[in-house]
């Protein structure tokens, strides 16, 4: 197996066969930095390529065809514009909490996305309460959420922001539960660790039924974490135009866009790491010799193929569902899949004890 | 009818007259509130639907027609008249208590001529500013721009609020009072002027507890052209090119009917050829629309996918029209005595693959949004509007159907080829919107049986009759009735002998269902408003003419 942990090693020793410890540190959180930040973008940029494709596509439609060859370019120019873009001075907004708003809302964005492993020691931060920290962290969205649609100083802003509160905190509830339920099964929290246990079984499989129920609570209470449809009631372009976003322009606006593309991925991504066996390739228990051709194919490139799929799952429910109403938004999350996950954790306890 | 006669004539003091099954029943002004009242709630007779009201300059009096139809023989109409010397201080009674829809109609009539209706809860200006000096639709009205200038700022809100409410007192005093729409404490949202739901500029005012809607105001006039004002300046073939403005996406229906209209006045024999082929374009145009409809619902669900699928198959349609017609979406068809040209020799062969290709497609759609569990749950228990409410709000059309009113205007009075086309009228009773939905589904399978059975039988012939360069119309009224995507489309014409009309209304099937949204849309969730709209379909050019 090839892993990118062998290119961040030779540059660590690299810097340190120069530099004194700490210089050596210090170079090395600022590539960090740069590299989180980079990848951050250059993955947006593909989600929303992606997205514009497969949307028209289910649409009977081509998508973006003129910008570069099959229109790979088109959100290169996109982004181009959105930077040159005027930031529109709004009237009566209280202007600090309107900006820091969209600060918060892409940090938090941010800091989930530096934990995830997208290859072995290809990880900012790896606690041994990751899960913990990923859920905490990626909740701190919903205060920015809350502060843009209440410093717009706009009706509709303010109904998209609380219909949003309502709905990420009650989502958080499933989230949190379906995650928990395979901490159970991997009797730690630490993401490096859970991912290196599913060598030979990914959680899905290794956690039976109680780890499928969890997986498709996860990736419906995390598909509503992200506000696209048909948990877009916060949006909801056809009611409140664009809620809580409404008043925002040029790359304030961008930091939600960006957002919101990149917590697609983000769920997706932790759905990989704790279900689908993170960058693991694919192995059988005794086929020794497909299991040795799955090796040759580089753990990046599968992590990023099977968050592809989740996304691309998301993506197919976003373009055939229409929205639900906040009423049913809110049954279906406290009437279904808060029992249900509720009763799982108990299920995953009992295949925990008496059945592995 | 002898009943009809026998009834009408236990009104002494009105003169009757009948002419191919319309009654004119004029009747001085002190007895209108009476004779409307009986009219409605005789049960032998029960004129229960109120089509239009149309206000009158006559030049040296005001008057009102009221357009009434019975749900018992809804073939008959009764055209009930009265006048007024004032016109200083005209007042007539209102009868908005009698028909919901009345309150929006008469005060369009006080928007237009001036005519203040005592009692009327509601008697703002409906189309121009509350500030606006003059009554456009007056034959003295002064037109100049220094009496009403371009207007730079926003109306006041105020203005739009102050609900004037003029009342008679028991010795017969004028008393003038103010009502206000909101309450100090009402959170109002402004749905619109430029909203991406609401279909139109239209603009919404909503008073709001949470996410449930306790008001809604509806505030038309924002494109407002005056269509009818300029039609008293235009010559009966020019006056047709507006028609197609008016709703645009059933534009060759509205003309359609206008063209009738004035057949019926210079009773022009129109050759059959062209009333096959008015009709087949017309249902086609009905699928097109119905199509948008669809998909636009869909959309205010949230579904952009549904409303791609619903503009990709109106495509086809529009496409047949470009080869036939010239124009896409006004395709300024219909002419008085025929249609403009000759069907293209590609005509009935695009028509005739469109049909199986169409009916192949509803069947996706119906995969695609019917069948959607979050669509069915919430469509499904929403916006009920009994059959009662729907004829006393005159919301024609699917929307009617869907509520269980039969009130196809193809079916009640056939017109053009429709007497030779065999179509069920659809008909729903539970009047929720679902119901609203599905009939339009429904009605696409229909027009799809319409022109199956005519595209075959296109009788040879001249395409138009001829007429004459200069068409004058008798003296006379000449009202029409048509079957409209969105519900009935009447139109009105009053003529004095020359090749300018007096006086043209168009009844606006739109604006009833907006009125219908006010109604049902109370005590529903801000989504549930969205989607209401979506579900009554209504266009805006077709409310502000």
């Amino acid at each position: 197996m090839f892993h990118l942990q062998t290119v961040t090693q030779w540059i660590d020793e690299f810097l340190r066969t120069y530099l004194t410890d700490g210089w050596a540190l210090f170079i090395e959180f600022i590539l960090i930095g740069v590299v989180i930040l980079a990848v951050y973008a250059v993955l947006a940029l593909i989600l929303i390529y992606v997205e514009r494709k497969i949307c028209a596509f289910f649409q009977c439609r081509l998508g973006p065809t003129r910008v570069g060859p099959f229109g790979i370019f088109q959100s290169v120019a996109d982004m181009v514009k959105i930077l040159l873009k005027e930031l529109i001075k709004i009237n009566r907004v209280d202007p600090r909490l309107f900006r820091l708003a969209a600060y918060l809302v892409i940090i938090a964005s941010i800091c989930t996305f530096g934990a995830i492993p997208f290859d072995k020691g290809i990880q900012a931060i790896d606690f041994n309460i990751g899960v913990f920290y990923l859920l905490a962290v990626s909740s701190l969205g919903v205060v920015g959420i809350l502060l843009a649609g209440w410093a717009s100083n706009n009706k509709y802003t303010m109904i998209g922001a609380m219909r949003s509160g309502a709905q990420l905190i009650s989502y958080e509830l499933s989230c949190g539960l379906s995650l928990m339920t395979i901490v159970m099964l991997s009797g730690t929290m630490q993401l490096s660790t859970i991912v290196e246990q599913q060598a030979y079984a990914w959680n899905i499989f290794r956690g039976g039924i109680p780890a499928i129920i969890a997986f498709v609570i996860y990736l419906i209470a995390g598909h509503a974490e992200t506000n696209r449809g048909p948990f877009d009631l916060p949006e909801a372009e056809s009611e409140l135009t664009a809620g809580y976003h409404t008043e925002y322009s040029g790359i304030q606006f961008g930091f939600f866009y960006l957002a919101e593309y990149l917590n697609m991925f983000i769920i997706a991504a932790i759905a990989t790491t704790l279900f689908l066996g993170g960058w693991m390739p694919l192995h059988i228990p005794g086929w020794d010799g497909f299991n040795q051709v799955m090796d040759f194919i580089p753990p990046v490139l599968w992590f990023f193929a099977k968050a592809f799929i989740c996304v691309f799952l998301a993506l197919w429910v976003r373009w055939t569902m229409p929205r639900l109403r906040i009423d049913q938004l809110l049954n279906l999350e406290w009437k279904i899949l808060m029992p249900v996950s509720l009763l799982n954790i108990v299920l995953m306890a009992i295949w925990v004890i008496w059945i592995i | 009818m002898k009943i009809i006669d026998e009834l009408l004539g236990q009104l002494p003091f009105a003169t009757i007259e009948l002419k191919d099954k319309t009654y004119t029943v004029s009747v001085p002004k002190e007895k209108l509130y009476k004779t409307a009242s009986y009219l409605k709630n005789n049960p032998l007779l029960s004129f229960d639907f109120l089509m239009d009201i149309i206000g009158m300059d006559y030049g040296d009096t005001l008057g009102v027609i009221y357009y009434l139809s019975s749900t018992r023989f809804p073939s008959y109409i009764i055209a009930l008249k009265t006048t007024t010397d004032d016109r200083e201080n005209p007042l007539l009674a209102s009868i908005s208590d009698l028909w919901e829809s009345a309150g929006l109609y008469e005060r369009e009539v006080h928007d237009f001529l001036g005519i203040t209706f005592v009692n009327n809860p509601d008697m703002r200006r409906l189309f121009l500013r509350q500030d606006w000096k003059g009554y456009p639709l007056r034959k003295d009205y002064d037109a100049s721009p220094e009496l009403n200038p371009v207007p730079l700022c926003n109306e006041d809100l105020e203005d739009m609020e102050n609900m004037p409410v003029t009342e008679i007192s028991v010795e017969g005093e004028r008393l003038e009072h103010h009502r206000k729409l909101f309450e100090a404490e009402d959170y109002v949202v402004n749905f619109g002027p430029q909203h991406p739901a609401t279909h139109g500029v239209l603009h919404l005012r909503v008073a709001l507890d949470g996410e449930m809607i306790k008001k809604i105001d509806p505030n038309f006039g924002y494109i407002h052209r005056g269509i009818e004002k300029m039609c008293e300046a235009y010559t009966y073939p020019q006056i047709l090119h507006l028609t197609d403005r008016l709703d645009y996406l059933s534009g060759t229906i509205n003309r359609h009917g206008t063209c009738l209209a004035v057949e019926k006045g210079l009773e022009l024999e129109v050759p059959e050829r062209a009333h096959y082929i008015r009709t087949i374009i017309d249902e086609l145009t009905r699928i097109a629309s119905h199509l948008l409809g669809w998909g636009c619902m869909a959309m205010d669900m949230g579904s952009i996918t549904a409303f791609v699928y619903g503009m990709r198959d109106r495509e086809k349609i529009m496409d047949i029209f470009e080869e036939t017609c010239g124009g896409r979406l006004m395709a300024n068809y219909s002419v008085i005595g025929g249609v403009m040209n000759d069907i293209h020799p590609n005509f009935q062969r695009k028509v005739k693959e469109f049909i199986p290709y169409m009916r192949k497609m509803l069947k996706e759609h119906h995969l695609l949004f019917t069948g959607n569990p979050i669509a069915r749950d919430r469509m499904e228990g929403v916006g009920y509007l009994s059959k009662e409410q729907a004829i006393s709000l005159g919301a024609t059309g699917p929307t009617g159907r869907a509520s269980g009113w039969s009130n196809d205007i193809r079916k009640v009075e056939p017109y053009a080829a429709y007497r030779h086309a065999d179509f069920k009228e659809m008909l729903r009773t539970d009047g929720l919107t679902f119901d609203r939905y599905i009939i339009r589904l429904d009605e696409i399978e229909e027009s799809l049986k319409i022109l199956e059975q005519l595209i075959d039988n296109i009788p040879g012939g001249a395409y138009a009759a001829k007429t004459k360069a200069i068409i004058k119309l008798p003296e006379g009224e000449f009202y029409q009735r048509v079957e409209g995507a969105r519900g009935e489309f009447d139109v009105y014409i009053n003529s004095r002998g020359d090749k300018y009309p007096y006086r043209v209304k168009f009844r606006s099937p739109c604006m009833t269902l907006v009125n219908t949204l006010k109604a049902i849309a109370v005590d529903t969730k801000v989504a549930d408003l969205i989607m209401l709209g979506g579900s009554l379909d209504y266009v805006v050019p077709c409310i502000d003419r």
